[in-house]
C-alpha cells in the first residue's frame, strides 16, 4: 500500500521539470496558480503518475484539486 | 477580476492584430463553388473546410432545401419533444438508421449537440467513461457533465485502455469506451479493430465518433467501424451532417432499443430547437447520394493521395498515411501564423490550428480535401506550399529529416 508521503515524493521529483519558475514547492503550493502549468501539462503530469504508480485518476477529481498536498490526498484516498 | 482569465487570450489576439492576421473566424464574402470562395478580399481555393465529398453545393441538395423552406417555412421554432419535431426529422432518423442498418436513430440539431448529447447522458454518477486523450472538445464537455469518473486512455493506444480497464477490476463491464474514426486534427485513424477486441474482453460499451470518417471510409460509407470490419461491436455510433453531407446538424445510432428511452433524457436534444425544414431536406438528399454514389469516395481519396504526396515529396512533415486531413505541425508559433498569411496571399485557404484545438503545443496547419477539388487545385496547393519554401518561410523544422 502506498502511503501519502510516497505520493508527495513522486509528485515533487515529477514537477522539477515542468518548474519552469523554480518555485520552492511544498504542499501549498498552487499547480496552476504557483508553477503555472498548462492544461496540457496537467494531463503530462497527470498520465507520469499513473504510469508510476500503475493507477487511473479520474478527471473529475482535478476540480477540487489546486495545490500538491491537496492531489497527493486525493489520489491516496482514491487508492486506499 | 472576472476577465482576468482572459488575459492570455487578449494577449494572443494582440499578437496577430500586430503581425496584421485574422486567421481566426476569417470572413468568406462569397462562396464560388464547393472548393473556391473570396475570404477576406483574396480568391481561394478553400482546403480547410471538412467538405468531404464537395456536397454543400450540390444542386439537387441546394433545390431539395429550397423546396423545403416553401413548403415548411424557415425554422421549425420549437423542440422535437414540443412542436418541433416534423415529418422530415422522422424520415431523416429512419434514413440515417437504414443507412448505418441499425433501428434506433436520433436527429440532433448539431454534431456538437449529438456527441456532447450522448457522452453527458449514457453515463452518470457511478459509471466510468474512458476516453482517448485527444478526443473532440464535444466528447470532453459532455463527459464533464456526465457526473461519471472520467479516464483518459492514451492515444489510440489499445494497450494502454486494456490495462486501464483491468485497473477498473469489476467495474470494466459497465464501463463506457470512447474513440473517434478519424481524427480531426491530424487525420490519423483509430485502431478499431484493437480497441473493439479490448472492449470485447471486458465486455465494455462502445461509442465511436464518426464525425470525420462518415463518407470517407468504409465500403457503403459508413466510416472507421465499417472500414474496420467491428461494425457489431460497436453500440453507439454518432456523427454530424457539416461535413460529408454538407449541411448541418448530428445523430446517434444504436442497435440497441434503449436509446428510444435515452433520447427523452438528453437535454441537449430537448432544450433546443429541431433543425430547419430546409436542412433537414438538403442532409435526406445528401445521405441519398453519398448511398448511391461511391466514385465520391473513391474521387475524394484519389485527391487526398495526390495532396499527401505532393507535400511529402516537398520533404513537409506530414502523418504517416494519407488521409483527407493532412496537417503540418510547427513548433514555431509566429512562423506557423506567417505561412497561414502566406497561403492566403497565394490563393489557398487552409485551418490555422492552436491548442487546445490541436492536440500538443504544437500549431498546425490543416489542410482537408474534397471529392470536388479538381487536380489543378490540389496542385496549386502544393505549388503554393512550395513557394512558401522557396521564399524561406518554411525551414528545416517542417522538413522531414529523412
Amino acid at each position: 500500500m502506498v502511503d501519502y508521503q510516497e505520493y508527495l515524493a513522486f509528485i515533487y521529483s515529477a514537477l522539477e521539470s515542468l518548474n519552469k519558475k523554480k518555485v520552492v514547492l511544498s504542499e501549498d503550493t498552487e499547480l496552476v496558480g504557483d508553477i503555472g502549468l498548462s492544461s496540457l501539462e496537467v494531463m503530462e503530469f497527470i498520465e507520469k503518475i499513473e504510469d508510476h504508480f500503475d493507477i487511473s485518476i479520474p478527471l473529475n477529481i482535478l476540480p477540487d484539486v489546486s495545490t500538491i498536498g491537496e492531489l497527493a490526498k486525493k489520489i491516496h484516498q482514491l487508492n486506499l | 477580476m472576472l476577465f482576468d482569465k482572459f488575459q492570455a487570450m487578449a494577449d494572443f489576439r494582440a499578437e496577430l492584430a500586430e503581425q496584421d492576421v485574422a486567421p481566426f473566424g476569417a470572413v468568406t464574402e462569397k462562396i464560388l463553388s464547393a472548393t473556391e470562395g473570396i475570404v477576406q478580399g483574396h480568391k481561394v481555393i478553400l482546403a480547410g473546410t471538412n467538405n468531404y465529398l464537395g456536397l454543400s453545393y450540390d444542386a439537387r441538395c441546394i433545390a431539395k432545401a429550397q423546396e423545403a423552406a416553401q413548403l415548411w417555412g424557415t425554422g421549425t421554432t420549437g423542440s422535437r419533444l414540443a412542436n418541433g419535431s416534423f415529418e422530415g426529422h422522422q424520415a431523416l432518423e429512419d434514413e440515417i438508421a437504414a443507412f448505418y442498418g441499425v433501428n434506433h436513430a436520433i436527429a440532433f440539431s448539431t454534431g456538437y449537440a449529438a456527441t456532447m448529447g450522448m457522452c453527458a447522458t449514457l453515463a452518470g454518477p457511478g459509471d466510468v467513461i474512458l476516453l482517448d486523450a485527444d478526443s473532440h472538445s464535444s466528447i470532453y464537455s459532455g463527459v464533464k457533465l456526465s457526473g461519471a469518473d472520467i479516464i483518459r486512455f492514451k492515444h489510440s493506444n489499445p494497450d494502454d485502455l486494456a490495462k486501464r480497464l483491468r485497473r477498473l477490476g469489476d467495474r470494466a463491464g459497465q464501463a463506457l469506451i470512447i474513440a473517434e474514426g478519424i481524427y480531426s486534427m491530424l487525420g490519423d485513424v483509430a485502431p478499431l479493430q484493437e480497441i473493439a477486441a479490448v472492449k470485447r474482453e471486458y465486455g465494455s460499451y462502445l461509442l465511436v465518433d464518426e464525425a470525420h470518417s462518415m463518407g470517407v471510409l468504409g465500403d457503403s460509407g459508413r466510416g472507421a467501424a465499417q472500414a474496420a470490419g467491428v461494425e457489431s461491436d460497436v453500440d453507439f455510433i454518432v456523427g454530424t451532417f457539416s461535413k460529408s453531407l454538407g449541411s448541418v446538424g448530428g445523430f446517434c445510432v444504436s442497435p440497441h432499443a434503449e436509446l428510444e428511452h435515452i433520447r427523452f433524457c438528453i437535454n441537449a436534444y430537448i432544450f433546443t430547437a429541431s433543425s430547419s425544414p430546409s436542412v433537414v431536406a438538403s442532409t435526406r438528399e445528401a445521405l441519398r447520394i453519398i448511398s448511391s454514389e461511391p466514385e465520391l469516395r473513391t474521387q475524394l481519396w484519389q485527391n487526398s493521395n495526390r495532396l499527401y504526396d505532393g507535400l511529402k515529396s516537398l520533404g513537409l512533415k506530414v502523418g504517416p498515411s494519407a488521409s483527407p486531413v493532412i496537417a503540418i505541425e510547427f513548433e514555431d508559433h509566429a512562423k506557423t501564423i506567417a505561412c497561414w498569411q502566406g497561403l492566403m496571399d497565394r490563393g489557398v485557404y487552409v485551418n490555422l490550428v492552436v491548442p487546445p484545438a490541436s492536440p500538443s503545443s504544437n500549431f498546425l496547419l490543416r489542410n482537408s480535401v474534397s471529392a470536388a477539388h479538381t487536380p489543378q487545385q490540389i496542385d496549386t496547393i502544393i505549388a503554393a506550399y512550395a513557394s512558401l519554401k522557396d521564399s524561406g518561410m518554411l525551414t528545416s523544422a517542417e522538413y522531414d529529416a529523412a
